[in-house]
């Protein structure tokens, strides 16, 4: 089953989402969100899974570019080697990528204008707390 | 109903312990979501039934998988009840979750079940992506108010004499229910047990 859906899904390779086990790995429920919009948004044709999964290869290699050369904070008492930060690629990170490659390339084909996202986002943001999901 | 009131107790937490879900990122996908709904080129029905796929057929195996342990292996089954957060560290669920997990067991006498009363606290590491109905204001107030005919409305008639606990989950502390073991299933290997377990018996919806 699980190798069933990652055939359909391209779900293997570079830019695969993070897997457990052959699964995916949500850790927040809007992971599943991001995630169920894209596909359905490919099956619909807005996109092809290659072409986002190109625009989410290219934007996790910025992050990782963006991360990988931050020293850490160097302990005086350690001679060794100088301590670099590793870049902690996780599923929260993962799907950050995922959700801003998805909105760039909606964007990108004219779907909304940036601006709108923009706006709508800053009216939920000034949601009071404690509203019902 | 007052008769649910009697046999069943809630354990409740304190209302300011519920969790804020609202991350930037969690608020963008809603942002963009309802956009493209406004837009006419998406249907929210549609992500839900992607989701649904995955939490039916992906998500709730990491908990049956622990189930089909405790059911298999005694010592497993204590430690899980006695410290569920440890006794599935061995699982290596990578969820990145760091909720307490709190595993409550089925007896012929005593059945739990699970809600998160405020909002939708779902223990994910284990269970995947809640059901569309965990999150709805009538589970989530009637499963408290009367659960014996909820239950059963959604299936799942209990005996009288069986006591009802309702577990409100919390940002810190997220509850699974460990279904009893069908009798059929006895001395089944536990890479077949599995199988046998529903996401819905372990949020308590079902046997």
């Amino acid at each position: 089953m699980v190798d069933k859906v990652a055939d359909n899904l391209a779900l293997t390779g570079a830019g695969a989402p993070p897997m457990a086990n052959g699964e995916l790995v949500f850790d927040a429920p809007w992971q599943g969100r991001a995630f169920g919009m894209a596909r359905v948004l490919c099956d619909a044709g807005v996109f092809s899974w290659d072409e986002f999964r190109q625009r989410l290869i290219s934007n996790i290699a910025i992050w990782e570019q963006q991360h990988s050369d931050k020293p850490a904070v160097h302990d005086e008492n350690v001679h060794d080697e100088p301590v670099y930060d590793k870049p902690v690629y996780n599923e929260n990170v993962y799907y950050e990528i995922f959700l801003q490659s998805l909105s760039m390339l909606l964007a990108s084909k004219n779907l909304y204008a940036e601006a709108e996202l923009t706006v709508r986002e800053a009216e939920f943001l000034a949601r009071p707390h404690g509203h019902d999901h | 109903m007052s008769d649910d009131l009697d046999k069943h107790q809630l354990n409740k937490p304190p209302l300011d312990k519920h969790h804020r879900h609202d991350s930037p990122q969690a608020t963008r996908a809603e942002a963009l979501e309802s956009l493209l709904i406004d837009k006419g080129i998406l249907v929210a029905s549609a992500v839900d039934a992607v989701i649904s796929r995955y939490a039916e057929r992906v998500g709730p195996m990491n908990g049956a998988r622990i189930v089909a342990r405790a059911w298999s292996d005694l010592d497993f089954k204590q430690w899980l009840l006695a410290d569920g957060s440890a006794a599935i560290a061995q699982f290596e669920l990578d969820g990145g979750q760091v909720e307490k997990l709190v595993v409550v067991e089925n007896t012929s006498a005593v059945h739990n079940v699970v809600v998160c009363t405020l909002c939708s606290c779902y223990p994910w590491a284990v269970l995947g992506l809640p059901p569309a109905w965990y999150k709805d204001p009538a589970y989530r107030s009637r499963i408290v108010r009367e659960p014996r005919v909820l239950l059963a409305e959604m299936g799942l008639v209990l005996a009288d004499d069986v006591q009802i606990n309702v577990w409100d989950s919390s940002a810190e502390i997220r509850y699974m229910v460990l279904p009893q073991q069908p009798h059929e299933t006895l001395g089944e290997p536990e890479s077949e047990l599995a199988e046998h377990v529903s996401r819905d018996a372990m949020i308590g919806v079902a046997r």
